[in-house]
């Protein structure tokens, strides 16, 4: 064979392979909308959901999936941040700073039910929060985290060693420098690790089944008083999420539009995921062409 | 007669159990460029980071002797290393501005610095812009981002924003390696109006670029410094072998 055949032979492999992901992607998520979408209604993002009769909505677990992401997200990145920076400027190589970025990797490839679990037995039972937004958002930190610190360190890793020379020689402190240099020339990777993480947060279920709770009370959209059960902004409460809701439809739904309902929430949470990563990749571009002015 | 401003005695550095530079001893005087040429590995960049403590940097760097600089040695205990590195500043072989402004690129170290007198930072961006050539290239789109510039430009700027914090002595490493022959030219010249005020140093691979703007040149082979002195000396009638060798073309 020559090695012009070969190499023919080898590019129609991997056109063919890379087709096999993207025919699976596509039809799931043809199936998924052409499934879901036509359930969408006004009532279906008004209303809550009903247990025994048709007709339910998804407002409370639609709201509960945000709120418990901006938490999750409030929580994390600050932690994630500082942990990424002193990996990537401040650690010694040594076997330690080796230690704790392979706990890091271990920690990542938790699946996500032994978090759930953990989380559980840790915030639940042990801290008393009971099933809780925060026992939930303090769970998914913990799914979130590992890969989080490891995008954010990627993203500082990635930027020229001769931008931290050239501030260091300008008589900025080593803090100087990563604050005023690194950080905002990190920053499109930084955000769009964040948003891509946001979208891993949104669809989980099985880290919060057992610590954000599997039942969703009525909530008052004008009670703003987060000590109040039926405040919206109270993380005390149980919060169903959209993923869990869909999760228990399916496993014990007892409504007989259970299937309807289940396939026009994973539509909105399709749709939800994709245009977390399509926003990711838009701002990651612009804040990229706004700082190089390439 | 010039004045004596950065001094090195016996300094040894060792990478590891590597000894990259093996005892230097040799002065810097005010007003004057000082060119350190040799071949590649020869340790003139590393004595070159070793004056402001770039070194210190890189992990396992291991320094023994004194580099004196305004009647202390820089590697005393007590040496607050960014505010030497403010009074020794430095500029690169690439070309390094901050993704910000050119503008912002000068002020940045005045700002960090505390100052906030809008007026007075205005009045030294242009005149560090202006002493470093560009002024006239630049001047109509300050707010534009230093990475859209040419590289002779951008270096230009880093340029700008070490004089702009206005220290006593410039440490330069191969600047213009990475520039075309025009923009190496206007550096070239720049240098030596900046000489009127600072005390430079510039390490260099260009053995031309040492003959045409430096006052004194030092020979480094090996981790030694095997000679210094007047740059027309060495380039017309050499002490030793090695320079002659070297400066005739028949190694390195």
């Amino acid at each position: 064979m020559t090695p012009k055949k070969a190499d023919k032979i080898a590019v129609n492999v991997l056109y063919g392979l890379s087709g096999i992901i993207v025919l699976i992607l596509a039809s799931l998520l043809t199936y998924i909308l052409v499934r879901g979408v036509p359930q969408f209604s006004i009532e279906f993002f008004t209303q809550p959901a009903k247990t025994f009769e048709v007709g339910g909505g998804i407002i409370i677990q639609l709201y509960n999936s945000f709120y418990l992401l901006l938490l999750t997200l409030l929580i994390s990145t600050p932690v994630a941040m500082g942990a990424a920076i002193y990996l990537s400027v401040y650690a010694p190589q040594n076997s330690f700073t080796t230690f704790v970025r392979t706990a890091i990797e271990v920690l990542s490839s938790l699946p996500s039910i032994v978090v759930g679990l953990f989380g559980f037995l840790m915030f639940v039972v042990q801290f008393k929060l009971g099933f809780s937004i925060l026992s939930g958002a303090l769970a998914l930190m913990i799914f979130n985290l590992p890969l989080l610190t490891r995008t954010i360190e990627d993203s500082l890793t990635a930027i020229p060693s001769s931008q931290r020379e050239g501030g260091l020689a300008l008589g900025l402190s080593k803090w100087e420098t990563v604050t005023r240099i690194i950080l905002p020339a990190a920053m499109p990777g930084i955000i769009t690790g964040v948003i891509l993480s946001a979208g891993r947060i949104f669809g989980e279920a099985a880290a919060l089944i057992y610590t954000a709770g599997q039942s969703a009370p009525a909530l008052d959209f004008t009670n703003w008083n987060p000590m109040s059960i039926t405040s919206p902004l109270n993380i005390m409460r149980p919060a169903e999420t959209l993923a869990v809701h869909i999760w228990k439809i399916n496993s014990e739904g007892l409504m007989p539009d259970g299937p309807d309902v289940s396939a026009g929430a994973s539509a909105v949470l399709i749709l939800a995921v994709l245009s977390f990563n399509l926003l990711a990749r838009y701002l990651g571009k612009k804040i990229q062409k706004k700082i190089t002015s390439a | 007669m010039n004045e004596q401003i950065v001094s090195t005695e016996n300094v040894h550095l060792y990478y590891g159990d590597f000894e990259a530079l093996k005892g230097i001893s040799m002065e810097f005087y005010d007003n004057q460029i000082t060119a350190l040429i040799g071949p590649s590995g020869c340790g003139k960049s590393t004595y070159l980071r070793l004056i402001n403590r770039m070194n210190d940097l890189i992990p396992g760097v291991k320094i023994t002797g004194k580099v004196n600089y305004d009647g202390k040695n820089v590697y005393d205990e007590g040496t607050d290393t960014v505010e030497l590195r403010k009074k020794i500043g430095m500029v690169f072989q690439q070309p390094n501005p901050f993704p910000f402004s050119i503008y912002e690129n000068v002020a940045y170290g005045l700002k960090i610095a505390g100052m906030k007198d809008k007026n007075k930072i205005d009045e030294i961006v242009e005149r560090s812009l202006r002493k470093a050539a560009i002024w006239n290239e630049v001047k109509d789109k300050l707010d534009e981002n230093a990475l859209a510039l040419s590289g002779g430009q951008q270096q230009r700027v880093c340029i700008a924003r070490v004089l702009a914090i206005e220290p006593d002595v410039i440490l330069l490493d191969e600047p213009t390696s990475a520039l075309d022959p025009i923009s190496s030219g206007k550096i070239e010249r720049m240098l030596e109006e900046l000489k009127k005020e600072y005390t430079i140093i510039i390490v260099t691979h260009n053995m031309q670029q040492a003959s045409r703007i430096s006052d004194r040149t030092a020979f480094f082979l090996d981790g030694n410094l095997i000679e210094v002195d007047d740059t027309r000396k060495i380039f017309t009638n050499p002490e030793k072998k090695e320079t002659e060798d070297y400066i005739s073309g028949r190694f390195g």
